[in-house]
C-alpha cells in the first residue's frame, strides 16, 4: 500500500511539473525574449537566457524610438481611466441592483431579475455591431463615455451581490430600520460592509474584464488618442508590426500589459479562485 | 455548481406587514435597480433592436439608418448569406467551418485537459496544491491579447515549437502561411486524393465550398489558435471542475474504498457519474466560447491563410468595418447567435438528467 502510495505521488509530482512548465514556460519566454535583440530572439526563440542582454525593444516601447510611434503612456493612461471608472461604476451598480433584487419588494423586481439573467445569455460578440450603432446613434463613438457606460453591462456582477445579500442574516437589517436606519444608510451602513467578499469578486472581476478587454474598444473608437494598451497592442500586432517584425518590442509590450493583472491576481488570489466558479452559474 | 447555487438560493421572504416601509422599499427598489436596468436596456436591448433593424438595410455605417435614407431591403442581407451564391456566403461557409473543426478540437480537448488538472490538483496526497492550482489558473487572467502576441512568437516558423519538434526529429510547419487543411493534408499525402483532378463526389458544392473543402479539417494555423485557447481557458474550466470534485460526500468514495473499488474503477463508477453536472456544464461554456472566437484571429491571423482561421465573429467585424456592409455584417451577427442558441439547446438536450 506504501509503496503504491508512494508511486502514486511520484507520478502526480510528475505531472504537476510537466504541467507547471507548460503553463509557466510561454510567460517565461516572453519576457526572456523582450531582452534579447531582434536577430537572437529570431535565431534562439526557445532559450530563457538573451544573449546579448538587450533593453532596446523596452527602450521603444516607452517611446525611445522616433520611427515608431509607440506612444504608451497614453495607452496606460486611457487603461487605468477605463479600467477604474468601470470597476467603481459597476461596484456601485451592481451592488444597488444586487440589494434591491435581494431584499426590497418593489414591482417590476420579478421582470428585473429574469431581464438580468437573460442578459447573461447573450453572447458578447453578437453585441460588437449593436454597441457601434448606438453610440453612434448617441453620439458616444470615440469618447470615453462611449468606452466606459457600455461596459457597465454587468448581469453576472449583479447577480453575484444578489446573492451575497441574501446570506446575509434579515435580523442584522431588521435591527437596522428599528434603531430607524433609512433604506438608504440600512444598505451603506450594515448591508454593503457585510458583502465586502463579494464586492471585491466583483471588483477584480471587472478590472481584470475591463483591462484585458478588446472588441468593445475596436469597436467604440477609430481616434488613436482613445487606445487602450490592449487595443494599442492588438492594432500594432495585427498593422504595423504584423509578421515577424520586432519580437522582442511586441513581447515587451505583452509583459507590460500582463502586469498589472498579474499583481491584482497575486494579491487577490483567494477571490479569483471563488469567483470565476460563482460567475460560472450561467 | 449548481449544488452551490441551490444551497444559497433560500429567499429571504420573513419580512413583516409595515404598510410605511411598504411605500418606501417600493420606492427604493425602483431607483436602486433604476440604474442597472437603464445601462441593459441603453446598451444592450437597444443596440440589439437596432442591428435587428439594420440588419434589414442597404447601410454602408455612414448615414443615419433610421432616417429612411438607407435603402431597405428585407431579408436580401441573409439571402446573402445563406442562399445566394457570392463571395460572403462563401466566406460565411468558411468560418462556419473552421468553426466547427474548432468546436471538434477544442472542446473535448479543453474538457478532458481541465478536468486531468482538476484531478491531480485535487489529490490529497500531494503537497503545494494550491500552487499548483494559481500557476494553471494564470493564463485565464491575461489578456488574450497579450497571450496571443507570445504564441504568434512561439508558432514562427523558425520559433520555440518548432525548434523543440526538431529536437525530436519532425520538421515543424510554417504555422501561418500553410493554408492546407489537416485532412487535406493527410489524403494527398498518403496519394490517396488528387488535390489537382479531384473525383467527381469532393468537387460537388455546398454553400459555395467544395466537399473537398468542408473536409478539409483545420488548418495548422488554427490548430496553433486552438492549441492557445486550450491553454488559457483548461484554468477556468479546471477550477469548474474543482468545485465539483469537492462537492462529492467523502462517505461516497470511503464507501467505495470498503467495497474494495480499485482507483480506476472508483473513478468510472462514482466519480465520473457524480461529475456530469460539472461536465455538461463547462462542454457548454467551452462550446458557446467556441463559436466566439474573435480577439486572437484579430492578433494573430487576420483570418488568414486562405482564410482557414476566419471566425464567423471576425467576418461579422470585418464585413462591417472592412468593407462598410454594416447591414450584411448585423445580419452574420443574428446567424451566429441563432446558431449558439441551437448548439446549446441541443448540448443541453444531450447533457439532460435521465431519470
Amino acid at each position: 500500500m506504501t509503496g503504491r502510495k508512494r508511486y502514486a505521488r511520484l507520478v502526480g509530482y510528475a505531472l504537476l511539473a510537466v504541467g507547471t512548465v507548460l503553463y509557466l514556460g510561454p510567460f517565461l519566454i516572453q519576457v526572456a525574449n523582450s531582452l534579447k535583440t531582434d536577430p537572437d530572439a529570431a535565431s534562439h526563440p526557445l532559450s530563457l537566457i538573451p544573449d546579448p542582454l538587450s533593453l532596446v525593444a523596452w527602450g521603444k516601447a516607452f517611446g525611445f524610438d522616433t520611427a515608431l510611434d509607440v506612444p504608451l503612456v497614453r495607452w496606460i493612461v486611457n487603461s487605468f481611466v477605463v479600467t477604474l471608472s468601470v470597476t467603481v461604476g459597476r461596484l456601485v451598480i451592481d451592488s444597488m441592483a444586487g440589494y434591491a433584487l435581494a431584499r426590497l419588494r418593489f414591482p417590476g423586481r420579478r421582470a428585473v431579475t429574469a431581464g438580468v439573467l437573460a442578459v447573461m445569455a447573450v453572447p458578447g460578440v453578437v453585441l460588437l455591431i449593436p454597441k457601434f450603432l448606438v453610440l453612434k446613434q448617441l453620439g458616444m463613438f470615440d469618447s470615453y463615455s462611449g468606452m466606459i457606460l457600455p461596459l457597465l453591462c454587468d448581469a453576472v456582477g449583479i447577480m453575484l451581490m444578489k446573492t451575497a445579500f441574501e446570506q446575509v442574516p434579515a435580523e442584522l437589517e431588521d435591527a437596522a430600520r428599528i434603531d430607524g436606519a433609512g433604506v438608504l444608510r440600512t444598505f451603506a451602513e450594515v448591508m454593503v460592509p457585510l458583502a465586502r467578499p463579494s464586492l471585491i469578486t466583483v471588483g477584480i472581476l471587472s478590472f481584470q474584464g475591463s483591462w484585458n478587454e478588446l472588441t468593445h474598444f475596436l469597436v467604440a473608437t477609430s481616434d488613436p488618442k482613445y487606445q487602450t494598451l490592449t487595443l494599442g497592442i492588438a492594432q500594432l500586432t495585427a498593422g504595423p508590426l504584423q509578421g515577424a517584425q520586432q519580437f522582442p518590442l511586441k513581447l515587451a509590450l505583452a509583459t507590460l500589459s500582463t502586469i498589472p493583472v498579474a499583481v491584482v491576481y497575486v494579491v487577490f488570489q483567494r477571490h479569483f479562485v471563488r469567483n470565476q466558479v460563482s460567475s460560472g452559474i450561467k | 455548481m449548481v449544488a452551490l447555487q441551490t444551497r444559497r438560493a433560500a429567499p429571504p421572504v420573513h419580512r413583516r406587514r409595515r404598510s410605511p416601509d411598504t411605500v418606501r422599499q417600493r420606492r427604493a427598489g425602483v431607483l436602486f435597480s433604476a440604474p442597472a436596468v437603464l445601462v441593459i436596456l441603453l446598451f444592450l436591448v437597444a443596440p440589439m433592436l437596432m442591428a435587428l433593424w439594420v440588419s434589414l438595410l442597404h447601410w454602408d455605417g455612414q448615414s443615419n439608418p433610421f432616417s429612411g435614407s438607407a435603402r431597405f431591403v428585407g431579408g436580401a442581407n441573409y439571402s446573402e448569406l445563406l442562399g445566394h451564391d457570392g463571395l460572403l456566403r462563401r466566406d460565411f461557409a468558411t468560418s462556419v467551418r473552421n468553426t466547427l473543426y474548432y468546436v471538434l478540437l477544442d472542446v473535448p480537448l479543453v474538457t478532458v485537459l481541465s478536468f486531468g488538472l482538476a484531478l491531480v490538483v485535487n489529490q490529497r496526497i500531494l503537497r503545494g496544491r494550491g500552487f499548483f492550482r494559481t500557476v494553471f489558473y494564470f493564463p485565464s487572467i491575461t489578456s488574450s491579447v497579450a497571450i496571443g502576441v507570445t504564441f504568434l512568437f512561439l508558432f514562427q516558423g523558425g520559433g520555440a515549437v518548432n525548434a523543440i519538434l526538431s529536437l525530436v526529429g519532425v520538421q515543424g510547419p510554417s504555422w501561418f502561411t500553410d493554408s492546407r487543411g489537416l485532412v487535406q493534408i493527410v489524403l494527398a499525402g498518403t496519394g490517396l486524393v488528387d488535390p489537382g483532378h479531384l473525383p467527381g463526389w469532393l468537387a460537388a458544392q455546398g454553400m459555395g465550398l467544395s466537399v473537398w473543402d468542408w473536409l478539409a479539417g483545420p488548418s495548422v494555423a488554427m490548430c496553433a489558435i486552438i492549441a492557445l485557447t486550450v491553454w488559457s481557458s483548461s484554468g477556468t474550466f479546471m477550477l469548474f471542475f474543482l468545485s465539483g470534485l469537492q462537492n462529492i460526500p467523502v462517505q461516497v468514495e470511503e464507501a467505495a474504498l470498503v467495497d474494495g473499488a480499485s482507483t480506476w474503477q472508483r473513478f468510472r463508477g462514482v466519480t465520473l457519474p457524480l461529475m456530469r453536472r460539472s461536465t455538461v456544464l463547462v462542454v457548454t461554456l467551452a462550446l458557446i466560447g467556441s463559436w466566439q472566437v474573435f480577439d486572437q484571429v484579430y492578433v494573430m491571423s487576420q483570418g488568414s491563410p486562405g482564410k482557414t482561421t476566419l471566425t464567423p465573429a471576425y467576418l461579422s467585424y470585418t464585413t462591417s468595418f472592412g468593407d462598410g456592409n454594416f447591414g450584411g455584417g448585423a445580419a452574420i451577427a443574428f446567424v451566429l447567435f441563432a446558431i449558439i442558441v441551437l448548439f446549446t439547446a441541443v448540448q443541453r438536450w444531450f447533457g439532460r438528467e435521465r431519470s
